[in-house]
């Protein structure tokens, strides 16, 4: 894991993972989309209001699982002091953010047509509104200082402090009476749902992941760039006010 | 101890303790976490009339009664079941045997008046065509209702 901590080792690292993890993400998505909207039967119950669970399963999915990813990148951060830590785990939170909202908002148009609600304030689409907010605060956390060093140090303890919400969602409907349904897939006694729906499931799931991949590694490059414009810039500038 | 094995324990410690606290809270408050209480919670905690609440069930096989915008229906955890009285749009998903939540006031006619209802959906997902074979062939079991 240390090996890993080091810029340049990760600059070539994804070097060599993008073309795949990019091409990954492109074919999964296509192929999960097809599936999903097309070529997979509409439910026994729900009829075509399914495939909004294509969307929004593994929008849910990613939003705990970049939540994890976040939690870890910050203890990683602050134990050992790793400079892609905090870097990585900044990345990922406006995709966590992002995909969380993907998940409120298509499960509110889901609930209207299935539940007769928009919005019920049970334990399980509390816990995922908590979870929003706690990207957004980690976001807002991050940038709220002039030092960045001190930014990163706050946000990473919220990240930590957050990380028992995941727990929470996971077993919400498990814990307590919730209108929203049980566990599907990630369940004891197997998935209680049809293979023709669960592959598409699995391939948008699979798509997601490869796509957070895509963006770690694209925005964990632009800012190792940003980092030596500025260190060659700070260098410039005391060279000039040393030559005067 | 090196100082990163120092601020890694200080971690783990900080992320145990915290756990441990949510864990307590939660089971503490969870009686209020519920989103809805079943038949058999009302009828054994007596809980007083006026007071607004939710109950979750099903609906109970041939209590479904239309007339005009007004329905009427017995909401059962099989144990025990209650009337609900409701007058309004009933989610595509209401039938007899799904499982439903109602929010309203239990009055002093015994009835329980619904302001909203709401159907709940199970876990499982399949084709029209997997539920009618299953159905033919003897092997359906919603989980909920035991024959």
């Amino acid at each position: 894991m240390h090996r890993f901590a080091n810029p340049a080792r990760f600059l070539r690292l994804a070097k060599v993972i993008l073309p795949w993890s990019s091409a990954i993400a492109v074919l999964c998505l296509g192929a999960g989309l097809y599936f999903a909207l097309a070529a997979s039967p509409a439910d026994y119950q729900q009829g075509e209001s399914v495939r909004i669970m294509y969307v929004h399963v593994p929008a849910a999915w990613m939003g705990m699982f970049c939540y994890t990813a976040m939690a870890v990148f910050s203890a990683m951060a602050l134990i050992w002091k790793h400079p892609l830590a905090d870097l990585l785990a900044k990345a990922t939170a406006p995709v966590g953010a992002a995909f969380t909202f993907l998940c409120l908002v298509t499960g509110s148009l889901w609930g209207k047509p299935m539940w007769g609600t928009w919005w019920a304030w049970d334990a399980r689409l509390t816990s995922m509104l908590i979870l929003l907010f706690l990207y957004l605060g980690y976001m807002a956390l991050a940038n709220a200082f002039d030092d960045p060093e001190r930014g990163n140090k706050a946000a990473a303890i919220l990240a930590l402090v957050g990380a028992v919400n995941v727990p929470v969602i996971k077993w919400s409907v498990d814990w307590w009476n919730t209108l929203h349904q049980p566990a599907s897939v990630v369940k004891m006694g197997g998935p209680a749902i049809d293979p023709s729906m669960l592959v598409p499931l699995l391939l948008m799931a699979v798509g997601f992941k490869a796509y957070w991949i895509t963006v770690l590694i694209l925005r964990g490059r632009s800012e190792i760039a940003a980092q030596k414009v500025r260190i060659i810039r700070m260098a410039q500038i005391h060279a000039a006010s040393r030559g005067e | 101890m090196t100082r990163k094995q120092r601020r890694l324990y200080f971690v783990l410690l900080g992320m145990l303790a915290l756990g441990a606290a949510v864990a307590l809270v939660l089971t503490a408050i969870s009686d209020s976490l519920v989103y809805f209480y079943s038949p058999t919670d009302i009828v054994t905690q007596r809980i007083p009339e006026g007071r607004r609440m939710r109950i979750g069930g099903l609906v109970e096989d041939g209590s479904v009664k239309k007339d005009g915008k007004t329905v009427t229906f017995k909401i059962t955890d099989i144990t025990n079941s209650l009337p609900v009285v409701y007058s309004g749009i009933l989610p595509d998903l209401f039938r007899e045997a799904q499982g439903v939540v109602v929010e309203g006031r239990m009055e002093t006619d015994g009835q329980f008046h619904a302001s909203e209802v709401l159907a709940k959906h199970d876990e499982k997902y399949m084709p029209k065509e997997v539920a009618d074979a299953l159905k033919k062939s003897g092997q359906w079991n919603d989980g909920k209702t035991p024959k």
